[in-house]
């Protein structure tokens, strides 16, 4: 087991090397650069840009050394001092930004995994159980419902109802006294008041989703012979079914528990712009509006490299859990 | 001779209510088992064998049903009828695993794949036995498991079942059935999914097991020569009900029912000379959903007499002592 890990770890390194190149890559598709978009900004808005001045600003933001030099550069800095960069349209480390966000990103994304589990497993449960129940449908039309509506659609519509039926308007995760107040009890306290809102909105598709697959896996194994096997001993229904089918119908599930990790980081985007959230994901979203290249590249490595990492996670939980898998991994070796 | 009887199954009555209408599975089943004697119950797949065990234990799919009948085990507490026991109480509970074990057919999925045999051998153990440590329970495992001829039984109790091969997972199956001394095995399909060197091996075990232990044991098969190997007496199904049922003896050299000489002509036989193919019985097993009127044999019978076998159902005939048909060809008109 520990020799597989040292080695799942030694693999990451090459991983990450390809990652690192296809995001800068991927940031540099697209035709133009920050200055295009900031030069093109201020003539539309009327103020006059000579080339002298285009010129200097080229220097200034290192945009004329080639590709290969600016990458060289940029993961050099990663490295060696954890610098990610500046951000050309907020005109600070990228660091900086990513620090201010990634605390409340954190925070909202924990609350709805954790929602997403817990309900979302548990009414599985409860649907395989008492299949073709009154509640099975029930629960299997809100599911369906749930994973078909896209997250901020439902960020809008309760948006208009909070709004048109009780009047509040549902935005960011503050009171308007405390959005630039420094950190307090009382600001603590508001933003509980407000956080329920984008968790829940965030959660339902997830929620969905683990209710159908829960339903589904647990469905297969409360067919297979092993249960009507533990019956016959006399085991009573609970213990049987957590003992046995709920547990290995868990093990498929936590193999994609890695992909939360990325998730934990930046927010859901989507809704998060809408619901106005001081979390990554808008942030990401207007850094590759802007051609922000330094920042944009930094938030999609580190999800990249947050991805790998979690699949990492997934599959050593997945090889705890799971003797099948883990005894797999030692007769191969 | 009544003080010897074990098990009574008056009118048994269990039918599946599905969407697609109702199937009689068991339809008025009547048997006794003896103690320390070996029950065979045969016939070909779907004709309710093994639904019959299921009802004893009362461990039938979520949609069977015992609609009608009892069923009678006498305990030294005197005699329970199992029947009217609701299926997930205690005292139902208290008698699977303790009074009554059951072998399963297929040994590949019976057990746990998550869990060690040991685990599993232990947990039967530890549920019926009151005052057992965990180490005792432990002990009593690997002696159960060397008992049952698995080599090695020490280092074979902390195996997981995907390390064993198809008939070690059967004598584990038989080591945890027999866990806790139970007056009755019920051994449904046994050897079905094993190869023929592993069927005898496992079947001599069991009768073994049996003589020493003193226990009785309901052998449900489709196999003819598993029957005379092991039973002391037969009962003989088709379609939900007991066609003929006597001492083995008498089923193989003085076979009554149509169905059964059919069954017996179907049989290779080493010595005797091939001329041609194997004989095979006439026709269809009928639609579940739309039983025949009358004998449910009458569609396949050689001897179908028109206006008798299709308008009443026969009654069964003592013809011999123990010796019972279901057959208007032996009178009941």
């Amino acid at each position: 087991m520990a020799g597989y890990v040292v080695r799942r770890l030694l693999g990451l390194i090459p991983l990450l090397f390809i990652l690192s190149v296809v995001v800068f890559l991927i940031i540099e598709l697209p035709p133009g650069d920050f200055l295009t978009v900031y030069v093109e900004q201020l003539r539309t808005s009327g103020v006059l840009v000579s080339e002298e001045e285009v010129a200097r600003l080229v220097k200034q933001y290192a945009l004329d050394q080639p590709l290969y030099m600016r990458y060289i550069t940029w993961i050099k800095n990663i490295i060696l001092h954890g610098d990610f960069g500046r951000s050309f349209r907020y005109n600070r480390p990228v660091v900086d930004l990513i620090k201010e966000r990634v605390a409340l990103s954190a925070l909202i994304s924990l609350f709805s995994i954790v929602f997403v589990w817990i309900v979302g497993v548990s009414i599985g449960i409860y649907s395989a159980v008492k299949q073709y129940s009154v509640f099975d449908y029930v629960f299997t039309f809100i599911g369906f419902i749930g994973v078909s509506v896209p997250s901020f659609l439902l960020a809008l519509l309760i948006i208009w109802f909070a709004y048109t039926k009780f009047g509040v308007y549902i935005s960011g995760l503050f009171s308007q006294q405390y959005v630039d107040a420094p950190w307090s009890w009382a600001k603590f306290l508001d933003m509980l008041k407000h956080i329920w809102v984008p968790v829940i909105i965030i959660a339902i598709s997830g929620v969905a989703g683990n209710i159908r697959t829960m339903r589904a896996n647990l469905l297969d194994e409360l067919r297979k012979q092993y249960v009507t096997v533990a019956r016959a001993k006399g085991l009573s229904e609970t213990r049987l079914l957590l003992k046995y089918p709920i547990r290995i119908a868990v093990n498929p599930m936590i193999s994609t528990i890695g992909w939360t990790l990325p998730a934990i980081f930046s927010g859901e985007s989507l809704a998060s712009i809408i619901l106005n959230l001081p979390t990554i994901g808008p942030l990401l979203m207007q850094a590759l509006l802007a051609q922000d290249m330094y920042l944009a590249g930094s938030l999609i490595l580190i999800m990249g490299a947050l991805t790998l990492v979690g699949t990492l996670i997934s599959d050593i939980l997945l090889a705890w859990v799971d003797p099948r898998i883990r005894y797999r991994n030692a007769g191969g070796e | 001779m009544s003080n010897n009887v074990l098990l009574e199954v008056k009118n048994l009555k269990t039918y599946f209510f599905l969407d697609e209408g109702v199937v009689k599975a068991v339809d008025g089943v009547n048997f006794k088992i003896e103690k320390g004697k070996t029950f065979g119950v045969v016939g070909e797949s779907g004709c309710g064998k093994s639904i019959t065990a299921h009802s004893i234990l009362q461990i039938l799919p979520p949609r069977g049903k015992i609609v009608e009948g009892e069923i009678i085990l006498h305990t030294e507490n005197g005699p329970v009828d199992l029947a009217k026991l609701n299926s997930t109480s205690q005292e139902i509970r208290d008698i699977r695993g303790k009074e009554i074990a059951m072998v399963f057919q297929e040994p590949m999925t019976a057990l746990a794949p998550v869990y060690t045999i040991g685990n599993q051998i232990m947990e039967a153990i530890l549920l019926h036995q009151k005052n057992v440590t965990k180490e005792q329970a432990k002990k009593r495992a690997i002696d159960l498991l060397g008992r049952v001829g698995i080599p090695n039984p020490e280092k074979r109790v902390d195996a997981y079942p995907f390390e064993l091969s198809g008939g070690m997972r059967q004598r584990a199956m038989i080591a945890m059935a027999m866990s806790s001394n139970p007056s009755l095995l019920i051994a449904d399909e046994p050897t079905t999914a094993l190869d023929v060197t592993i069927q005898a091996q496992i079947l001599d075990l069991i009768k073994n097991l049996q003589k020493e232990m003193g226990m009785a044991t309901m052998l449900i098969t489709h196999n003819m020569g598993v029957v005379a190997e092991m039973a002391d007496d037969v009962a003989v199904m088709y379609l939900g009900k007991i066609v003929e049922s006597a001492p083995v003896d008498e089923i193989f050299y003085n076979p009554k029912h149509p169905y059964t000489v059919a069954l017996l002509k179907s049989i290779p036989k080493v010595g005797k000379k091939v001329k041609g193919r194997l004989e095979s019985i006439e026709g269809m097993v009928p639609d579940p959903y739309n039983l025949p009127t009358g004998c449910r044999f009458h569609t396949r019978c050689p001897s179908y007499m028109k206006g008798i076998c299709d308008k009443e159902e026969p009654p069964e005939i003592e013809i011999n002592t123990g010796h019972k048909v279901s057959c208007f060809l032996y009178g009941g008109r």
